[in-house]
């Protein structure tokens, strides 16, 4: 990506009315070293315009979480301009965008706004700075005499506005360092701001990918092997040309794409291929037999993750051991969005559409197919239909898919995948079976810890197998188990992990390894607790004495939830509290039991994640967390027959709807904590907490997801 | 043939069973009405005939005929319904794809139910799924909205 200072002005002057002066700030002027900065006008974070419009350039994706609307909100701060100026839009995909923590171009870990809470608070105030001192230049004087109050600068009686000095601004050199407010100084930081994409979402003008058009293009739908291992033998695509509509039938690696002048053309042309398959190996995969191969292993100990203690022989000597095994099936992330990229290849360039939480991957897999290099690749960032780490793959599928695509068609392409594709096309949820058994000591607290994981590793083999994966042990499959606040006094612990390879493909589904971990775990916790005759909430206070923030929020969600008062008749609550991404979430879970279903009626969730940029947007989170996790809980689970995946659509794959969603309060704990992320972390708690209130109304210990009753005879 | 949409006669060419979804999406570059699950599952598609709210990705375009289409741009220029003003105040949207339709389910309701209850909204709105798990305050914006239209606040 390579913009010169002069495309972009001539850009923004041609995209608003009348003359738009930019200017460009350079993001990290604390640290970098003035030779190490890239040219400036890729550089800009920031664009200040004679009209005084703010508009802040995201080097994230907005999926839904809120950052174009907290991201801005951190430059906003700092710049003291006025907020109803301020736009946010998605950068290009370059260098200069990386993550600060990751380098990469990328969305994910729940990492937003921590990770950019100094770089965007800099850039705000680095603007500032600059446009204060051309100000004083104007009227002679000095930026300490100048006072500002949204974007006016004033000095006596005279005042002038950003965008009136932003051109003079623009040429000054910006300052090598700056003086960002302290908290008590915050005018919006912790305040309740609302979304700023709201106006083009409620009225159908947001651009997702699958929206993008333009002259020329072309749809494609691509038909895909039809079992994991399967692969291509003929096809002929002789029936889908005489679709009226379809222009082009083209293979393209593994699958034949039916390129046509519309969506519904192409996919009835791609139904119209007639194709032969191989037969995946040994019959193909099948979830069945996966788990219990899964069960089998959990047996025997897989590569050590933590060993303190002699575990073995403390569970033998103590005064009683309990023993459990928790399984979580495949799921699919399921965005409202199918997947869906578009592509136009122009000699050694391209240009791509798409909604990705994955700049810089995505451009090199591109750059990598059409044998150019990354800067070659151009990449338009649309809103997403939905994230949830669908489209953070590290094997760049649905991009580069397209790319392959657009280069057999010679058109530029639009790939849109169905519903059916979209559920069937494999980076799932992996499954997991953990296998805990636990020394309990005279007091009834775990005195010996044993734990084996299974499950795939979503990392192994990809690139960031060297970030993630030591020693054999991918870090993702095992978060939230060897650094649980209830082992802080249990000296013996063993967790082993095995990670199998199945045909089947996983990725991160929100909030990751913590989706299964957290069940396991906080049953675990949950049945120790009713083992030792306690109640659940008091148990775990004793097991939190030296982990107070854990303990004030699961205190706080159980006070705030009515704990120990009885609860409306025919429900019970059950609790939960997790850590997960930085930040701590508590959560109690009122349920109750009709027809063989379960059913949520409310949650109570309490929240520490150091400092809260904008309350309603976590509220948000935590609310759409709850959702997410709900569906897991209560329906979620892909199978697989003979390397198939039956499941294809909402019909089969339900989700949570409108009348399941239970009420949900959201208490967000004051908290000088580190900041920690908010768009994950609340979707751990709810299975186990949900679970725990379904023993305590049935005393049925369910120990698997999504949760079934013994008389549900689904 | 002919298709009343927006208070627009649009002249198109398609085949009678292309779906109205398809229709308004790639041949009108009506691109408001979303595509979720093409069989009726998840209310992304929702637009309203002659006021009544229907699965655009289900809907033969052969059998729209003469009725009206009102779909996501057509029912304000600039967001200033009373469902969609009741959204913003509410802060609903978070992805944002499924609220096209989350919006055209509820001013259909709101036609029909003045005052609903949160069981008439639990009804009219399960249909439409939204994956962020906005329907918290879907339910809560539509009691406003339901304020709005009468003079309220």
């Amino acid at each position: 990506m390579t913009v010169s200072r002069r495309d972009f002005l001539a850009g923004a002057a041609t995209g608003t009315a009348g003359l738009v002066i930019t200017f460009y700030v350079p993001a990290g002027v604390r640290a970098a070293p003035q030779a190490a900065q890239p040219p400036p006008s890729p550089n800009a974070f920031l664009r200040i315009g004679t009209d005084n419009s703010v508009t802040v350039l995201l080097a994230h994706s907005e999926m839904g979480q809120g950052i174009w609307t907290g991201l801005a909100m951190l430059i906003a701060e700092e710049l003291d301009c006025d907020w109803s100026k301020v736009h946010s839009e998605h950068a290009p995909a370059a260098p200069v965008y990386g993550h600060p923590a990751m380098g990469m171009q990328m969305t994910g870990g729940s990492s937003t706004t921590r990770g950019e809470f100094d770089r965007y608070r800099n850039v705000g105030a680095t603007a500032k700075a600059l446009l204060l001192s051309a100000a004083a230049t104007r009227w002679k004087t000095t930026p300490a005499k100048l006072t500002v109050t949204k974007g006016v600068i004033r000095f006596g009686g005279k005042r002038l506005t950003y965008g009136e000095v932003a051109e003079a601004a623009m040429k000054l050199p910006p300052p090598t360092t700056v003086k960002l407010k302290e908290p008590k100084e915050w005018k919006l930081i912790g305040t309740t701001v609302r979304r700023l994409d709201t106006p083009e979402k409620i009225t159908g003008k947001a651009q997702f990918g699958i929206d993008v058009a333009f002259p020329g293009l072309r749809t494609a739908v691509v038909l895909r092997p039809p079992a994991f291992g399967a692969k291509l033998l003929t096809f002929d695509g002789a029936d889908a040309l005489k679709v009226p509509g379809v222009e082009k039938v083209v293979q393209t690696g593994n699958g034949v794409a039916v390129i046509a002048r519309h969506f519904w053309a192409a996919k009835l042309g791609r139904d119209a291929v007639r194709a032969e398959w191989s037969s995946p190996e040994g019959g193909g995969a099948s979830t069945e037999k996966i788990l219990a191969g899964f069960r089998q292993l959990s047996r025997d100990e897989g590569t050590t993750v933590v060993d303190t203690g002699k575990v073995k022989e403390t569970i033998k000597l103590a005064a009683s051991r309990l023993d459990a095994s928790y399984e979580v099936p495949y799921l699919a992330h399921a965005t409202m969005e199918p997947l869906n990229c578009t592509v136009k290849i122009d000699g050694d360039r391209c240009e791509i559409w798409t909604g990705t939480q994955f700049q810089t991957v995505d451009q090199g897999a591109a750059a990598h197919i059409l044998g150019t290099t990354p800067d070659k690749v151009t990449i338009h960032t649309t809103f997403l239909g939905g994230g949830f780490g669908r489209r953070a793959n590290p094997a760049s599928d649905f991009v580069s898919e397209a790319v392959i695509v657009a280069k057999a068609a010679g058109v530029p392409v639009k790939v849109v995948w169905t519903r059916e594709d979209d559920m069937r096309g494999g980076y799932y949820r992996p499954a997991y079976v953990h296998r805990v058994e636990v020394g309990v000591d005279p007091a009834g607290k775990p005195a010996a810890w044993h734990h084996v994981v299974v499950g795939q590793s979503i990392l192994g083999g990809t690139p960031f197998e060297k970030f993630a994966v030591h020693n054999g042990v991918d870090s993702t499959s095992v978060e939230g188990i060897a650094e649980s606040p209830y082992l802080e006094d249990t000296r013996s612990k063993h967790v082993s992990l095995h990670s199998p390879k199945t045909p089947i493909t996983v990725l991160w589904w929100r909030s990751v390894g913590h989706t299964h971990t957290a069940f396991a775990m906080e049953s675990m916790i949950d049945e120790l607790a009713h083992a030792a005759g306690k109640d659940p909430l008091a148990y775990r206070l004793e097991l939190l004495k030296g982990k107070p923030r854990f303990a004030r929020a699961l205190e706080t969600a159980a006070t705030k939830a009515g704990w120990g008062t009885p609860a409306p008749a025919g429900r019970a609550r059950g609790l939960a509290v997790h850590e997960a991404f930085g930040s701590i979430v508590a959560e109690v879970a009122e349920v109750s039991v009709g027809d063989g279903r379960i059913k949520v009626h409310a949650v109570t969730a309490v929240v520490d994640c150091g400092t809260a940029v904008n309350p309603l947007g976590i509220e948000a989170q935590v609310q759409g967390s709850i959702a997410f996790g709900l569906t897991a809980a209560l329906h979620g689970k892909l199978t697989v027959e003979g390397g198939k995946v039956v499941e294809s659509n909402f019909h089969d794959y339900p989700v949570l709807r409108m009348f399941e969603m239970p009420a949900i309060s959201v208490h967000v704990l004051p908290s000088d904590a580190k900041m920690g992320g908010i768009g994950e972390p609340a979707t751990a708690p709810i299975a186990p907490a949900v679970a725990n209130a379904v023993f305590a109304l049935t005393k049925q210990r369910l120990r698997a997801l999504p949760l079934r009753l013994a008389q549900d005879t689904r | 043939m002919k298709l009343d949409i927006n208070g627009k006669v649009h002249e198109v060419d398609a085949s009678g069973d292309m779906p109205l979804l398809w229709v308004l999406r790639d041949l009108l570059q009506l691109s408001g009405t979303k595509y979720g699950c093409g069989m009726a599952q998840c209310g992304a598609c929702t637009v309203h005939l002659d006021g009544d709210p229907v699965r655009a990705c289900i809907t033969p375009v052969s059998s729209v005929g003469g009725r009206k289409v009102t779909t996501i741009e057509g029912l304000s220029a600039n967001g200033s319904h009373p469902v969609q003003r009741a959204w913003a105040q509410a802060d609903v949207v978070q992805c944002g794809y499924c609220q096209s339709g989350q919006i055209m389910t509820a001013v259909a309701l709101l036609e029909k139910k003045p005052v609903p209850t949160d069981a008439d909204i639990d009804a009219a709105l399960s249909g439409n799924i939204c994956r962020c798990g906005t329907y918290l305050r879907v339910r809560e914006a539509i009691h406003l909205a339901s304020r709005l239209k009468r003079g309220g606040k």
